[in-house]
């Protein structure tokens, strides 16, 4: 599902740019993987940097949970290799290779306690007891359950429980995390701080993380890099603002956010032709006359003559070929914006979705049955090939 | 944008590296698999081979010579057959032989003495004839000679043969096949009314309001807890030549069909019932509901609603109850009288007539029916699975006067039944000599002044039943947990699947008989188990082994299937994780298995009565043979000993288990009390 409040484009963050010049942490490189008939991943390559938090993401049946699988040896891959710290780790059983990891069902060994969960890793490699107890009682603090430690998982909230089964997996100090789904079965509030507390706790171990979500907002906010996966191949691979701001397929686009979607003929340099009339779009790589997809995300469409765009730095009017006339049909308030549905004459049948925010409805008093002009800014109408 | 490439680039598949776990849990299942391999795969083999061997003496495989008075001047080479042809030594049905037949050389010579100076030569005519000189195996087409001292000892061996003519024998044996429409008959008709008794007593006891639910159920699951030879041992007090009731059956005997069929139902019961109550405890409350929007009369939601969702239910239960009626064979023996039955012809066969062939085909013959039920039982299991997972909201039965009453009614009949059975036995057990002396007295309970085994016996069935439950509960567990935990091996764990689920489709007389056959073979390196209680361990063990094991795989599929995966990211062996987290948690189902074991060891008997030697006589089996001499009120004694050990058994356990769940299990405590976030 998609989520109905488009997500503010985070910022970059600054440890992304920082750490690209290193030499990869993990590669994999030309993987495959079939169950039978079924090919689960098609070569699938793709370079992970030492203290890096990739998301994999993509909607359910993507192939994301079988890639992180097979990193953790878990479902070996068909074919393809893996490379972990400059190790070949293809064909290595999972308790040779150095990961931690933590499932949606936090797994935890329920006639254990807390501090026992998370011990039993450390007590088995032989670390004194007086090491052991010190160790449980930081990671505990990490987490935040410092008082907990006596308890069981079952008398643990969801929450509780996933904070334990993530000091448990950074017990031993791996090289690497593997999260599978870990925020799926929690509620939505407790979903939101944890996911803050996950990225914070990754920061201060460096640990190199990979996540795998079908949860776009999660995806956004938490990951260096996003990989956007679809029918068991990669689609993109970039920070999150590239994928929201330079979504290189439809899918991706459409994934990440929502989009406005038109049939389309492309036109002579950066112009597209949309219902007979003409747009000046993005720049793009597709020849002339191929019937092509426009999208524009509703968040980008801009009401004519407000204010609200100055504080991004364009101007009032970008290209006059752009600015259509529209007809405000409905519009529904979902707090921080209007969700307004228009119709243009120069876009024949189909409607328009635009968000508005809350400041330039009352400004421009826009409401159902006005005519208002709005503009689709040139560089946010983008182009993809027919799917 | 992604291509629609849908196959693997060529290359051969990759495969990971086994590590050294795998390779322990894989070491650990083959020994497994090789005690189901040893303990099931190889006797029923060789029980099928021996059902298609036939043994005859063949005369045309020997040839003699004789010298005269002198001990030179041989005479001509001449066949045994034509020896035999000359004077008819021996009729034709001598030529008929067992595995073990042997004929004396000597009959062939009509004026032989073995205190003559006569010497004689014998040699086969091909490699396969054999004889015996003394106690030394002779084969091949070498001439051997003997004075006439030696020669008295010379025996000829059969040879043998594989085809059906022990199949054509046992089918133009009319007694014989009588017996396949007898217990065919028996069963049928024992099932139909099982099922009628078991469904109305789980629909009252599920459907209705009525009080005592707590005492019925567990008044059925009595005959669980007894042998089912007790219940033919009630129903000759009840209604046999001196019963108390004889009269009530209008002239007609206990002794066959009706006896058969009554203690049948005795005895089945509790399975039934069990298989019967699960499925209709399932109900879902909005069918009902529906029913009646729609108007539907009671009736009607009866036969389209309650029944079509018990339907698997009932087919399982079917199916169970004609399985252990037809393969059962301590029930007829006892009440049977005359009446042929299949698992009874097997004990005759072997134990009366030492015929083990014709024991054999039998045992085939009986596999079949067993075979038939297995497979139907598992795909039905298969479909209830997905009706259990279905999301539905439980039926709560309203109150309803008349109907609660008529449940009632019905419940109390049949515990009168039950009741009534095992206090019979009980009272028999009692009394000084029935029927003409009623003075109580615990003379019936001196075993060692009967024949039987005495108070060993009971002591005997005490330990078999202590080591089935320890032994097996520990074999069975392990073994699920490697085929349940181990990664890839698809080969072998499917394999190992099938072995341990074909005990459930193998009477306990077929399996007895096809470990005399393996294991009584002098070739046999475990021949030294034959005879001791090893084998009756072993044989116990296997004969249950496929409830138990599906007893542990349930228990470990409810475990996070993620254990394994996060075990091995902590770099903690399998074998860490099974004993602090995997067995722990278990506990309760190993339990279970545990007890299910001894109360079966403790009742069992059609396994072991061609098993058990002089000092490892058993409780079961010393019922059959004090029956069978007539002291049938130390019989019941001694049924009644083994009742009491296993609610003993059973009380125990619940202690136990109450004591050790409470020590270890205090995470399930605490799971009902937990905080939400």
């Amino acid at each position: 599902m998609k989520h109905a409040t488009a997500p503010a484009e985070p910022a970059m963050p600054v440890s992304a740019n920082r750490q690209s010049e290193r030499r990869p942490f993990l590669e994999i490189s030309g993987l495959w993987k079939a169950y039978g008939d079924f090919v689960a991943l098609r070569d699938i390559d793709l370079q992970v940097k030492e203290g890096e938090f990739v998301c994999f993401l993509g909607p359910s049946g993507c192939g994301k949970t079988t890639l992180l699988r097979a990193i953790a040896g878990l479902d070996i891959q068909s074919r393809g290799a893996i490379r972990q710290a400059g190790q070949d780790i293809s064909r290595l059983p999972p308790a040779q290779r150095d990961y931690g990891i933590v499932f949606q069902s936090y797994a935890l060994f329920p006639n254990l306690t807390i501090e026992k969960n998370i011990a039993f890793g450390l007590e088995n490699i032989g670390r004194p007891r007086r090491e052991i107890a010190s160790r449980v009682s930081d990671l505990l603090d990490l987490v935040g359950l410092s008082s907990q430690g006596r308890k069981y998982p079952a008398q643990l909230s969801g929450g509780q429980q996933q904070r334990v089964a993530l000091a448990r997996a950074m017990a031993i100090s791996p090289g690497l995390l593997l999260l599978d789904e870990p925020l799926s079965a929690l509620d939505a509030k407790v979903r939101v701080h944890l996911r803050h507390e996950i990225k914070e706790l990754q920061r201060k171990l460096g640990v190199t993380t990979i996540m795998v979500t079908h949860d776009q907002e999660e995806a956004l906010s938490m990951a260096d890099r996003i990989v956007v996966m679809n029918q068991g191949g990669i689609e993109q691979v970039g920070t999150p603002t590239e994928i929201y701001r330079h979504p290189r397929t439809l899918f991706v686009a459409d994934f990440i956010g929502e989009t406005n979607q038109f049939p389309a003929t492309v036109g002579k340099g950066a112009q597209v032709e949309i219902g007979h009339t003409r747009f000046a779009c993005a720049e793009h790589l597709l020849p002339a006359g191929a019937a092509v997809v426009a999208a524009v995300r509703p968040a980008d469409i801009i009401p004519h003559g407000a204010d609200a765009h100055r504080a991004t730095g364009l101007e009032a009017v970008g290209n006059a070929d752009n600015l259509i006339d529209a007809h405000v049909e409905d519009m529904e308030f979902l707090g921080m914006f209007w969700r307004t549905r228009l119709s243009a004459p120069r876009l024949k049948e189909t409607p328009l979705v635009a968000d508005f925010s809350t400041n330039a409805v009352r400004r421009l008093c826009i409401e159902i049955g006005s005519a208002i002009q709005v503009e689709i800014p040139q560089e946010r109408l983008l182009l993809f090939a027919k799917a | 944008m992604t291509l629609a490439v849908d196959f693997l680039p060529p290359g051969r598949a990759l495969r990971q590296q086994i590590s050294d776990d795998d390779r322990l849990k894989r070491a650990v299942m083959f020994v497994v698999g090789i005690y189901l391999v040893i303990a099931l795969a190889i006797p029923l083999f060789v029980m099928l081979s021996k059902s298609l061997s036939t043994y005859t003496f063949d005369l045309h495989q020997f040839e003699f010579q004789v010298s005269d008075e002198s001990g030179g001047g041989w005479s001509d080479p001449v066949t045994a057959a034509a020896l035999n042809t000359a004077i008819a030594a021996f009729p034709e049905s001598d030529l008929e032989a067992g595995a073990d037949g042997r004929l004396q050389a000597a009959k062939l010579f009509a004026d032989f003495s073995f205190r003559s100076p006569v010497r004689y030569r014998i040699r086969g005519t091909s490699e396969e004839a054999h004889f015996l000189a003394g106690s030394q195996l002779v084969r091949g087409t070498e001439w051997k000679e003997y004075d006439s001292n030696h020669f008295r000892r010379v025996m000829l061996r059969p040879s043998r043969s594989v085809g059906l003519s022990n199949f054509t024998e046992y089918f133009s044996t009319p007694s014989l096949v009588r017996s396949i429409k007898n217990s065919v008959m028996i069963a049928l008709i024992s099932t139909a009314v099982t099922l009628t008794v078991a469904f109305g007593l789980a629909y009252a006891l599920n459907r209705s309001r009525m009080r005592g639910k707590g005492a019925f159920k567990l008044i059925v699951t009595i005959p669980i807890l007894v042998p089912s030879l007790l219940p033919g041992i009630a129903l000759v007090y009840l209604f046999g030549n001196q019963g108390v009731f004889k009269d009530l059956l209008l002239g007609h005997s206990i002794y066959g069909p009706l006896g058969i069929v009554v203690g049948s139902v005795f005895f089945t019961l509790p399975h039934a019932f069990l298989i019967i109550s699960t499925a209709l405890s399932v109900a879902d409350a909005r069918h009902y509901e529906a029913a009646t929007s729609l108007r539907a009369s009671r009736w009607r939601t009866f036969w389209t609603v309650t029944v079509p969702g018990a339907r698997y239910g009932l087919i399982s239960a079917a199916f169970v109850v004609f399985t252990l009626v037809i393969t059962d064979f301590g029930l007829p023996k006892v009440i049977g009288g005359q009446y042929g039955m299949l698992a009874v012809d097997i004990y005759k066969q072997v134990i009366g007539q030492q015929n083990f062939e014709m024991g054999a085909v039998v045992s085939v013959i009986l596999l079949i029916p067993a075979f038939l039920a297995f497979a139907v039982d598992r795909m039905t299991q298969r479909r209830q699975v997905a009706l259990l997972s279905a999301r539905a909201v439980p039926f709560e039965p309203k109150p309803r006067r008349g109907f609660d009453a008529a449940c009632f009614a019905f419940c109390s009949l049949v515990a009168i039944f039950v009741l009534g059975m095992i206090g019979m036995c009980q009272v028999a057990a009692l009394v000084k000599f029935w029927p003409y002396d009623l003075s109580l007295s615990l003379r019936n309970y001196a075993f060692d002044l009967m024949d039987g085994g005495g108070w060993d016996a009971y002591y005997n069935s005490i330990r078999l039943a202590l080591m089935t439950a320890v032994i097996g509960s520990l074999i069975v567990f392990t073994g699920a947990y490697m085929v349940e935990k181990t990664k890839g091996f698809g080969l072998g764990r499917g394999a190992f699947h099938m072995l341990a689920m074909l005990p459930m489709a193998v009477p306990g007389m077929v399996l007895g008989l096809a470990y005399i056959f393996f294991f009584n073979n002098p070739g046999n390196p475990l021949h030294g188990i034959y005879g001791t209680m090893a084998i009756l361990v072993l044989c116990t063990v296997t004969h249950f082994y496929t409830v138990a094991h599906l007893t542990a795989l349930t228990a470990l599929k409810q475990l996070d299937p993620e254990f394994e995966a996060v075990a091995d990211s902590l770099k903690i062996p399998f074998y860490k994780l099974f004993f602090r987290v995997t067995l722990p948690v278990c506990l309760p189902a190993l339990l279970e298995i545990a007890i299910y074991l001894f109360v079966n060891a403790m009742t069992t008997v059609s396994a072991v009565v061609f098993l058990y030697a002089t000092d490892t006589k058993l409780a079961s089996v010393a019922i059959l043979n004090m029956d069978d001499a007539g002291d049938i009120a130390p019989a019941a004694a001694m049924g009644m000993m083994i009742f009491y050990t296993n609610v003993a058994a059973k009380l125990l356990h619940a202690v136990v288990a109450r004591l050790l769940l409470a020590r270890t299990q205090g995470w399930r405590q605490v799971a009902q009390t937990a905080v939400p976030a």
